[in-house]
């Protein structure tokens, strides 16, 4: 009985096998020769190696011969100290090292170069702060964050910061450098969108190359620029609405620009974020302790809303006269970074004295908001003072307490101008007056900028001082610069 | 995301004497046992049974079933693009969620032999925690990287410390090429450079720091960087960042690195064929996961052989290994001249922070002009300095003590003690048998929140890993010895790990002892990836 059934199968099959039409048949025929040659054919690797033999492999390793490690730096580049005769190359101190008079290469200056704009590098209490905590902990963490690490110190300044901006919460990293440049990679990933302004800082560049996000550079302060980057990426989304939902979208800017000196526009920014959709980080290192009634930033000078600005990103080491950098915001946006931002995790957390010393700097600045009032009166007694000087241009907002002082008419070759540059410090120098060049690396800048002489205002500094070092600056331009 | 190649990998290995044609003058004893089957399926069934809970939760959230604690983006933003993709976060909010107390547990003493963690309780299953204002006092922290026992608020280094605090204050505000360049930044490096035995070295003020910008100024477009598979983060994102083709190869595995040598040279660039620039070889000293020391012998014969660059991360390996504490070249007794680039950090040996890098003048000079942290970071501060001097003298004996010279030996006789009796009760330890850094392995995820939280109710602090630190079923337990452990405290902590090791049933090992092989070498290709 099963033979007959099978051989029933057997007929239907030879049956359908003839009834079927033509083109069917040859279709598969085709497919299971195809078949057979895929199973036969010899694999295909992806790159074709030439097979080399071990002899041949042997004589290209002998033939190799590397670059050396690093090539050969010329020995009068600027930041090594080899010539004794230039007395500026690595400003060397000793002595009080940067608060405001300070000694470089065995002379007491008077010193308008260190970002210590509210003075607090020497303040008494901040030391004693300090000390106490060192003698509580020591000195280092040894452990990151998460593996005790955390001391309450940590936890007291987070808390505080996120206070004093208005925020949710608040972020420490150990390094002012990592803190932008951790934060911006955790939330923009591959495919994601970011707008820079052009002028932004090295840290920020960093950030975003770590990010591997497609970065749109807009000119330096130029909403219209921005907008239309802007309204051709909705074109762009348009054509294709599904990528488009998954796409972050993000526009990274300085409150004020360290190497610029000027201001952004936030009030536009934030205008521009709700009508196309991009969320806004802001990088408040120098504005941080500067601008505002009550030194919270860009967004209280504004009188912008501090829940529009989706991460504000600072470091403690210009107003607050410690080490680090923080970043505060919403809960929302700042937890992600207690897991993904990479200087916080893998890296150890601050020590605590440095943090305690922090603290006392914030409630120092909370106990006397007029101490920013004052700041900005230097700045402008500052900014008029610098006003005039044949040959060299000031660059920077009159409240900014970081400008540059620049060339008016450059020679053509960078060189140069850096070298009219530093006679002209070094002239400063020699006659008590601490002044620096911007320091940046060629090679490495996207847009780099020209050379410049940096000139920091402290509230340190009285008015016969100011009138002291911009008449000696004016004497030295008009004695270099003819 | 799980890798079933690791189970092939953890074969079980032990090399004793000489092997190599002679290049160790002492035996190199590593063990790294394999996962016994059945706990690896028990593994697994746990990572799946959790990951099925997951969804559930996940769903009654969105489903407003049960209260979502997670926070949530603003009203007036909710029609932007989302922030955060939702399966990126299944992990944290459904595995690390549960057992997250046993992380970033607060502290609030020296974070020396023994310490005081704050309480904290949480009363939603970990979503927020409440401090109850009690401090669990005298806890011994076997979790802190503290190998010398530098971490301590009294004593030489503090005191001087606490003078420059008071004389100096705390901060710079300005990068070392600017006006943050002090005499006493130049004389740490002096005696860096002095401690390691090269040429002339530099420091910064961030270890995590030092590898990230630094690597872009060795390498960049048209180099090769051949880099250990288990290199910690700032290492794989210098790579990164410097624009070099990177590739991997398999961990302290000196076949698999020859082989790729071999390859690089013999080929050249992919597609265009032209000779590589230079290759730079990137190793850690000791890998803070495994355990395990490099085989820097061989990485030396190779790359002198082959003409490569080698840059030797010693983050963990620096004051903890050799017999005058100076790293893992004075562990094999080699020229530290024959290192291109050494690398460590001030933060584990010397209880203090920030990295420095140690090489032939040439190189330091080049890095003093092109670093990044140089011309754009702020220098290190000064109480951190001095207490950096002030530990690194007293380890070499130039302060006129033993204490040095006494602690390194502390610290590998309580090295040799603690790997043996944890060897002897059964446990699977992974890595060198001279490294401080024992890994031991839990396994399964339970074990993980569990066994933190039994050791901390026993008063011992330890530090619990898991995915994605370690690959997925491999979580383990990490203890860090210190200098500063006495005898009884060990004994006290060996006590308590055992008896929670019964409690856990983590005695796992089967003490199959296998005689010396060689790792066994597979043809697999090597990853490459291209920017």
């Amino acid at each position: 009985k099963m033979a007959s059934g099978q051989q029933w199968v057997l007929v239907e099959m030879v049956q359908a096998f003839y009834e079927a039409p033509a083109y069917h048949l040859i279709l598969e025929g085709i497919l299971i020769l195809w078949i057979i040659r895929l199973l036969f054919s010899k694999t295909y690797k992806l790159q074709e190696r030439s097979d080399l033999t071990e002899k041949e492999k042997e004589e290209l390793i002998e033939e190799w011969q590397p670059e050396p490690l690093v090539p050969p730096v010329s020995k009068d580049h600027p930041s090594l100290n080899y010539d004794p005769n230039t007395k500026l190359n690595l400003s060397i101190v000793c002595g009080l090292p940067t608060s405001h008079k300070i000694v470089v290469n065995g002379k007491e200056c008077i010193n308008f170069a260190s970002f210590n704009f509210l003075g607090l590098l020497d303040n008494e209490r901040v030391k004693k702060r300090a000390l106490s905590s060192l003698k509580k902990y020591g000195v280092g963490t040894c452990g990151p964050r998460g593996f005790y690490g955390t001391f309450d110190v940590h936890l007291e300044l987070e808390d505080r910061l996120a206070k004093f901006m208005r925020t949710e919460e608040a972020i420490i990293y150990s390094y002012g450098f990592a803190t932008i440049a951790s934060a911006i990679p955790a939330y923009s990933k591959r495919g994601d969108i970011v707008f820079v302004d052009e002028a932004a800082c090295f840290a920020i560049q960093k950030g975003l190359q770590a990010s591997r996000s497609f970065i749109k550079y807009f000119k330096h302060n130029d909403m219209e620029d921005l907008e239309r980057l802007l309204k051709d990426q909705e074109v762009e989304d348009q054509k294709n609405p599904r990528k488009a939902r998954v796409i972050r979208r993000f526009i990274v800017v300085e409150g004020l620009y360290i190497n610029t000196g000027d201001i952004c526009p936030l009030p536009e920014l934030v205008k521009l974020k709700y009508r196309y959709k991009v969320r806004i980080f802001l990088e408040e290192s120098l504005s941080f302790g500067v601008l505002g009634d009550h030194g919270r930033g860009v967004t209280e000078h504004f009188g912008v809303n501090i829940d529009d600005i989706d991460l504000i990103s600072a470091n403690m080491e210009n107003a607050l006269a410690s080490i680090g950098g923080f970043c505060c915001g919403r809960s929302f946006v700042i937890d992600h970074q207690r897991l993904s931002g990479q200087g916080y995790c893998f890296s150890a957390s601050l020590p605590p004295m440095l943090a305690a010393a922090a603290i006392e700097a914030l409630n120092i600045m909370e106990e006397d908001p007029e101490i920013f009032t004052i700041l900005r009166e230097k700045c402008s007694c500052v900014h008029r003072a610098l006003q005039g000087i044949p040959g060299l241009k000031v660059v920077g907002e009159s409240f900014t307490p970081a400008l540059h002082l620049q060339l008016e008419t450059s020679t053509g070759s960078r060189d140069s101008d850096m070298k009219t540059l530093r006679t002209i410090v070094e002239y400063c120098m020699n006659r008590r007056v601490a002044l620096t060049q911007a320091r940046y690396l060629d090679k490495e800048e996207k847009f780099l900028p020209p050379p410049t002489i940096r000139v920091v205002v402290t509230v340190e500094q009285t008015d016969e001082e100011i009138n002291m070092a911009a008449s000696l600056i004016r004497e030295a331009a008009l004695a270099i610069l003819k | 995301m799980i890798k079933c190649s690791h189970l092939h990998s953890c074969a079980f290995q032990v090399q004793h004497g000489t092997c190599n044609g002679g290049l160790y003058s002492r035996p190199f004893k590593e063990s790294f046992e394999e996962t016994p089957m059945l706990v690896a399926v028990f593994t697994y069934l746990g990572y799946g049974i959790l990951t099925i809970f997951g969804y559930l939760r996940d769903f009654l959230r969105d489903w407003k079933i049960e209260k979502c604690h997670i926070a949530r983006e603003r009203e007036e933003q909710k029609d932007f693009v989302p922030l955060y993709q939702d399966f990126e976060n299944f992990y944290t909010r459904n595995l690390y969620m549960r057992i997250r107390d046993n992380w970033n547990r607060p502290i609030c003493s020296v974070p020396g032999a023994k310490v005081d963690i704050v309480e904290r309780v949480s009363h939603n299953y970990n979503w927020t925690f409440d401090y109850t204002g009690k401090v669990v006092k005298e806890v011994i922290n076997m979790g802190s990287y503290n190998y010398l026992g530098f971490a301590e608020n009294t004593g030489p280094c503090a005191e001087a410390a606490a003078e420059v605090t008071m004389k100096y204050g705390v901060g710079v505000s300005s990068t070392r090429q600017e006006m943050g360049n002090c005499s006493r930044h130049e004389e740490l490096e002096k005696l860096v450079a002095r401690f390691l035995g090269v040429e002339s070295a530099m420091a910064f003020g961030m270890g995590f720091a030092t590898n990230s910008m630094n690597i872009p100024a060795l390498a960049g477009k048209g180099c090769l960087i051949l880099s250990d598979e288990l290199n910690h983060a700032s290492l794989v994102l210098g790579a990164r960042l410097s624009g070099s083709t990177i590739r991997v190869f398999k961990h302290n595995n000196m076949q698999s690195l020859e082989k790729l040598l071999k390859e690089a040279i013999a080929h050249g660039q992919p597609r265009s064929r032209r000779p590589w620039k230079k290759i730079l070889i990137l190793v850690e000293g000791i890998y803070s996961m495994e355990g395990s020391i490099v085989r820097l012998p061989e990485v030396i014969a190779l790359k002198k052989k082959y003409k490569a660059y080698l840059y030797l991360d010693e983050a963990h390996s620096i004051g903890a290994l050799g017999p005058r504490g100076r790293g893992v070249v004075d562990y094999f007794g080699l020229d530290p001249n024959d290192v291109d680039v050494m690398m460590g950090t001030f933060t584990k040996s010397f209880g203090a922070a920030g990295g420095y890098i140690g090489g032939r003048k040439e190189l330091m000079d080049y890095l003093r002009t092109h670093s990044h942290s140089a011309v754009y970071a702020t220098s290190m501060s000064l109480p951190v300095v001095e207490q950096i001097i002030t530990s690194m003298k007293c380890i070499v004996g130039e302060d006129g003590t033993t204490v040095g010279r006494d602690r390194v030996q502390q610290l590998a006789a309580n090295t040799t003690y603690f790997r043996k009796h944890l060897q002897d009760m059964g446990f699977i330890i992974y890595g060198n048998h001279d490294s401080p850094v024992v890994p031991l392995m839990l396994y399964m995820p339970a074990k993980i929140g569990a066994f933190g939280r039994e050791m901390l109710q026993r008063n011992i602090a330890v530090v619990v890993v898991g995915f994605p630190a370690t690959p997925i079923i491999e979580s383990r337990a990490r203890f860090c010895v210190s200098a500063a452990h006495t005898k009884a405290m060990l004994d006290t902590a060996l006590g308590a790990i055992s008896e929670v090791g019964d409690l856990l049933q983590l005695k796992y090992s089967r003490h199959r002892i296998v005689p010396s092989l060689d790792r066994a070498f597979d043809e697999t290709t090597y990853e490459e990836t291209e920017e």
